[in-house]
């Protein structure tokens, strides 16, 4: 941080730093928590098509809306969707699936590749809910970390669960998934899958932060490996960026914001990053936004191909 | 170390292959640890699945879930079954009931099979774990019925036949039998079980008139016997292990002795 001659922290662009505030009107607040507020409403909606398809019959044109779960369901009547990941399980205990389940996990595969693979993470999963309520709360509690745990055994637990499936016969994460457990329970009615969602609460709140969603989860995982390549994207613009850290402070997965590589990159290449909108909302000087992957055009790379046409030029 | 080497390479070797073995010995070691503890991981985490997959073996499977090794593989736990059951039978096994979790099943006593002549829940399986080759819901196979002859009221002496009546394979699962009586001129009418016809639905264990059925749908497995191939029935000329007694005339090169004809006694005492 450079220091002017009033005391000023200036950025790395040259303009003076400055934090987040939060607008004190509703409506600010209301802009500050858009993306929070966008979230809730999807998580609960998908809950809710769930839901109401199971037990208030909700149908359109005569089709039941969306019958099963986040494991496998049919949209109206005809539209398979499964979860790729039970379904790679499955497929790695060497038993044949039917052609439905296989067309599902290609279009929710798709969708999530195309969308942003952990799009899954913040805008869909229902633990998502709970880890994001741990998380919350930890901003009014003085609570530090028990330890410290490499984000990348969620890799390690990602492998594992294909490993043990195939040696197994059953698919290993399907069989323990507290996602799953949640999800079935609140449309299927009430076990003992609460003590597993309560258990990652209290492991979140007072053991690790985004200890869950963050370290372990090998659905996450899958979905970062799956979205190496997805459309939306964070954008992010050098010029206005004064390096404040606010966006840091708030993201579940700070290690994603490395602004040199988002620099270089710009935008937040990572597909860590689940676009739960949390920087973009924080950020001072709105050098970060939502984009596609293809709109994002870098500076150095515009350079690049005016060199060469410009080599091109001279060579004919 | 090669004894070409000059010794100012030679001592830049050895530095070099100092830190080199140091951080390979610090490598070796991290991969080491990371193994074992992704090992024990797998090792626990197999063991839980293990402990699931033996939770329940006689838990009642929706039609068409015929081997529970297979069906516990394919299903995906999506309850689509359970949704399209029109009689609210199936049940999705949440955590901590002894069923692996998330699985279908039923508990007759409570709602039987109705054995729907389309199978919807077969239909809604998208995974194949219920088997869509199963068309005739007659042959599917969820349970057996097993009596306890102990309590059942007709093998007690009384009219009660309710699970003959009920069946909805009616008269090939159970059959009626009457059993004559020392004391009194009234015959006993029995309830028997037939496995070659019996789906295991439930319907009679639903019906049961006594405090706890007294006849109950289980898994075949539990308790079913195996007469095995080393006892021939030789009065039952067309069972299938009888064949070769049908035809008298043995083939003369033949001189293999046929397969239980050996007597127990034969030879050296």
């Amino acid at each position: 941080m450079v220091m002017d001659s009033d005391n000023v922290k200036l950025g790395p662009n040259g303009k003076p730093v400055r934090p987040f505030v939060m607008p004190t009107t509703l409506p600010g607040k209301l802009r500050v928590w858009r993306f929070i507020i966008y979230r809730r409403i999807v998580q609960v909606s998908t809950l809710l098509l769930f839901f109401g398809t199971a037990h208030w019959g909700w149908t359109i044109a005569n089709e039941p809306v969306l019958m099963g779960n986040l494991s496998s369901s049919t949209l109206l009547g005809t539209i398979p969707l499964a979860d790729p990941f039970a379904v790679l399980q499955i497929l790695l205990t060497q038993h044949i699936l039917t052609k439905e389940v296989l067309i599902g996990a290609v279009i929710v595969l798709l969708g999530y590749g195309l969308l942003g693979g952990r799009v899954w993470c913040s805008w869909v999963c229902p633990i998502n809910m709970v880890t994001d309520f741990s998380a919350w709360l930890r901003r009014f509690l003085p609570i530090t970390d028990l330890f410290h745990i490499n984000r990348n055994i969620r890799y390690i637990i990602f492998a594992l669960s294909l490993v043990v499936s195939a040696i197994m016969g059953v698919a290993a994460f399907e069989w323990i998934s507290p996602i799953s457990m949640f999800h079935r329970e609140i449309i299927f009615g009430v076990g003992m899958g609460w003590m597993a969602i309560l258990g990652i609460f209290l492991f979140d709140l007072f053991v690790l932060r985004h200890g869950w969603c963050g370290h372990l989860c090998p659905l996450g995982a899958f979905y970062s490996l799956v979205g190496k390549v997805a459309m939306i994207r964070v954008r992010f613009d050098t010029a206005t960026c004064t390096h404040c850290g606010e966006c840091a402070r708030v993201c579940p997965e700070p290690q994603v914001l490395n602004l040199r590589k988002a620099s270089a990159a710009g935008m937040i290449a990572s597909s860590e990053c689940t676009n739960c909108g949390r920087c973009i909302t924080v950020c001072p000087e709105d050098t970060l936004n939502f984009d596609l992957r293809t709109r994002i055009t870098l500076p150095e790379k515009d350079i690049t191909k005016k060199h060469l046409e410009s080599h091109q030029r001279r060579a004919a | 170390m090669a004894g070409d080497v000059s010794l100012a390479t030679r001592l830049c070797t050895i530095n070099t292959m100092a830190s080199m073995s140091k951080s390979r010995r610090e490598f070796l070691t991290k991969s080491a640890q990371g193994v074992a503890l992704a090992s024990t991981g797998g090792l626990v985490w197999s063991y839980l699945l293990q402990q699931q997959a033996q939770a329940m073996p006689d838990a009642i499977r929706p039609p068409g879930a015929h081997d529970e090794k297979d069906f516990y593989a394919k299903c995906i736990k999506c309850g689509q079954c359970v949704r399209d059951c029109p009689f609210d039978t199936l049940k999705l096994a949440p955590a901590g009931v002894a069923v692996p979790i998330g699985t279908p099943y039923f508990t007759a006593r409570d709602v039987p099979c109705y054995m729907c002549e389309d199978i919807p829940c077969v239909k809604a399986c998208p995974t194949g774990a219920l088997d869509p080759a199963l068309e005739n819901i007659e042959e599917s196979r969820m349970g057996l019925a097993v009596i306890d002859i102990e309590n059942c009221l007709s093998w007690l002496g009384l009219r009660c036949e309710i699970c003959h009546r009920e069946c909805p394979v009616q008269n090939r699962a159970i059959t009626i039998e009457h059993h004559p009586r020392k004391i009194s001129k009234h015959a006993m009418f029995v309830p028997l079980v037939h496995s070659d016809a019996c789906t295991g639905c439930g319907v009679c264990e639903k019906a049961c008139p006594t405090q706890k059925a007294a006849i109950r749908v289980v898994q075949p497995e539990l308790v079913q016997g195996k007469v095995g191939d080393h006892y021939r029935l030789g009065w039952k000329t067309d069972s299938p292990i009888t064949q070769d007694f049908k035809t008298m005339d043995r083939p003369e090169s033949s001189d293999i002795e046929p397969t239980g004809l050996d007597y127990l006694n034969q030879g050296e005492l």
